[in-house]
């Protein structure tokens, strides 16, 4: 990015009108992504300069507590969901998830999903990072993830959205191909980097399930609509060149029981509407590719 | 620009957790648990009971629901004391009326300012969960380990002496807790603790106090107050959170459905009718169990390992 500058220069304007015409397998309109955050937590975080971890001192049981529901349970119960109704993850993961709770990484590994980094931990910010710290944290993920699951990562959601004005092209240059730190489309698109390239998927801060739940307020069923009326609006729209949508979750939040009924029957719906393109976040990447 | 070297070290990047207070456990990888009866869901119906000094306390925290104006804040002070005088008592005839045990976890104060309602509150059959001495009591690490301990035998001396039982649950003021607190908690004869909301089934902590989850997520407090929904709303989440556990429970074993309401939330005219009939729904379903969290606690213990 150019550091310093009112515009970052991440992209170019690039409007909705007069794109050349997308098109998804199988003639699909709106290729589909569900992207669970598998996170960790730490009780006892060493404090950051620029961003406190918790509320409260630690321990911040509540806090904590709510989070360790995602390994504990609700992964457990959404993994299944998503299965059920032939919905793959593509997960944003905690890296050292794999190192706490290896159980929960080949669960999802053994479900076909696909890993991309989203940190060591959610409780280690990168802001004021150093250039080498940073490339630290990168080759830290990639390592991580290769020795748990053997896939080599090709994404980066930064850890709990924490960003230096050199993440995007220390990614790029070592290897991954895709962010989904940027909310400027519905479609992919590539990004500017340094060297090397690299596209930005659409992921949502709009339908993310924490935005749901505890910015909008939602009730479960009112979730669950929003997600119908994205899907639609989307599909509809990708008529004339294909859309993104993505379904970014936190297990702890749409994993309780009172909000895993209502989102189940979001994903039937959208299974069963025959306009989705129901894919990996790397596969909608390729395919998008494949095309410029 | 660069982090402190140390901000790149993870010296507790290990198998299970970064702390020791409890052990790693996936619900999904545990033996099934079966509640009496071959009932699906244990309903653990829980409703907080507090006394709300009209000079509140910052130190460690001020507790969520306390004094909001200057002094003397008359609005929340009697709101509150609302919930006490005439909420608790719908409270107990939509219980009678549904046939159905809850746990109160009250604040050691109500039992000595309002000894009448906590004796018809355990002579109707109910639970006393030890709640803190007021809603000034909170906890959280900084508050000196004495002073915790101090305040938790005061909480069960307070209510022992007014109901002749010392009580075996504990919840603390918006579960706040030092690292302290599990400790002083066993050290106090408590069998168990509401705080920690990880889970959806009693589980142990290291040093043998059991944990009963009290799910936020589905409290009145969470649900009407902090996200803004309606007591309608409130109660169809309930019976689909009720719907969903009744499914697992037929293929993992028993579940449990915990509902935390205050009186000065749910027990309004306006609300209470709403809760009533949730109460009496749940109750005739042929899939639940309500109990009390000190039976649920020892069903479980009874049926895992130490």
């Amino acid at each position: 990015m150019r550091e310093g500058a009112g515009d970052p220069g991440l992209y170019d304007f690039q409007p909705y009108r007069g794109r050349g015409k997308i098109t998804w397998p199988g003639g699909k309109t709106v290729a589909v992504w569900v992207a669970p955050n598998l996170e960790y937590y730490e009780i006892d975080p060493p404090a950051h300069p620029r961003r406190k971890a918790w509320a409260r001192p630690h321990p911040d049981v509540v806090g904590y507590a709510h989070r360790d529901h995602s390994n504990r349970v609700s992964h457990w119960r959404m993994a299944e969901v998503m299965s059920k109704h032939g919905f793959p993850g593509s997960v944003s993961l905690s890296v050292a998830l794999c190192q706490h709770h290896p159980e929960v990484v080949a669960d999802g590994a053994a479900r076909g999903w696909e890993f991309f980094s989203h940190g060591i931990y959610n409780t280690r910010y990168a802001y004021e990072m150093s250039e080498e710290q940073e490339r630290e944290i990168i080759a830290d993920s990639i390592r991580t993830v290769r020795e748990a699951t053997g896939q080599t990562i090709r994404g980066w959601l930064a850890p709990a959205l924490t960003h230096t004005p050199r993440t995007l092209d220390l990614i790029a240059e070592m290897g991954l191909d895709y962010t989904c730190d940027l909310y400027h489309d519905d479609q992919p698109q590539w990004v500017k980097v340094r060297q090397g390239s690299l596209v930005s998927i659409p992921y949502s801060l709009e339908v993310n399930d924490h935005y749901g739940f505890f910015v909008y307020n939602m009730s479960p069923r009112e979730y669950a609509d929003t997600l119908i009326r994205q899907f639609e609006r989307l599909a509809a729209e990708g008529e004339q060149s294909g859309t993104v949508m993505c379904i970014p979750l936190h297990a702890y939040l749409i994993g309780q029981p009172h909000r895993i009924g209502p989102f189940e029957e979001a994903l039937r719906h959208i299974a069963a509407d025959g306009r989705a393109w129901i894919a990996r976040a790397g596969e909608i990447v390729d395919a998008w590719k494949g095309q410029q | 620009m660069a982090l402190d070297p140390a901000y790149l070290e993870y010296p507790r990047r290990r198998h299970g957790y970064d702390h020791d207070l409890y052990p790693w456990s996936a619900l999904h990888q545990r033996p099934p648990v079966a509640w009496p009866g071959g009932k699906g869901v244990a309903v653990w119906l829980c409703v907080s009971l507090e006394w709300f000094p009209i000079l509140p306390q910052d130190a460690p925290f001020r507790a969520p629901g306390h004094m909001q104006t200057a002094y003397p804040d008359y609005r929340h002070y009697t709101a509150r004391e609302y919930g006490t005088r005439i909420g608790m008592y719908r409270l107990l005839d939509a219980c009678a009326k549904a046939g159905v045990r809850m746990s109160v976890a009250t604040n050691g104060a109500i039992a000595e300012r309002y000894p009448q309602l906590v004796r018809e509150i355990v002579e109707a059959g109910h639970e006393i969960i030890a709640h803190s001495t007021d809603m000034n009591g909170t906890i959280a690490s900084g508050l000196p380990i004495e002073e915790e301990r101090a305040l938790i035998a005061a909480s069960l001396d307070a209510l022992q002496a007014v109901t002749g039982t010392r009580p075996a649950g504990w919840l603390s003021i918006a579960r706040s807790q030092s690292w302290n607190t599990v400790n002083l908690l066993e050290e106090a004869g408590l069998s168990y603790c509401c705080d920690w909301v990880n889970d959806e089934l009693p589980w142990r902590f290291a040093n043998g106090l059991i944990n009963l989850p009290l799910n936020h997520e589905l409290s009145d407090r969470q649900v009407i107050t902090v996200q803004q929904q309606s007591v309608d709303s409130y109660a169809r989440q309930i019976e689909d959170a009720c719907d969903w556990l009744a499914g697992e429970a037929r293929s993992h074993g028993g579940r449990m459905l915990p509902i935390h309401l205050t009186p000065y939330i749910s027990a309004l005219p306006y609300r209470i009718d709403a809760i009533d009939a949730l109460l009496a729904r749940l109750a005739a379903r042929q899939d639940t169990w309500f109990a009390t969290g000190g039976e649920i606690a020892a069903c479980w213990a009874g049926q895992v390992s130490a």
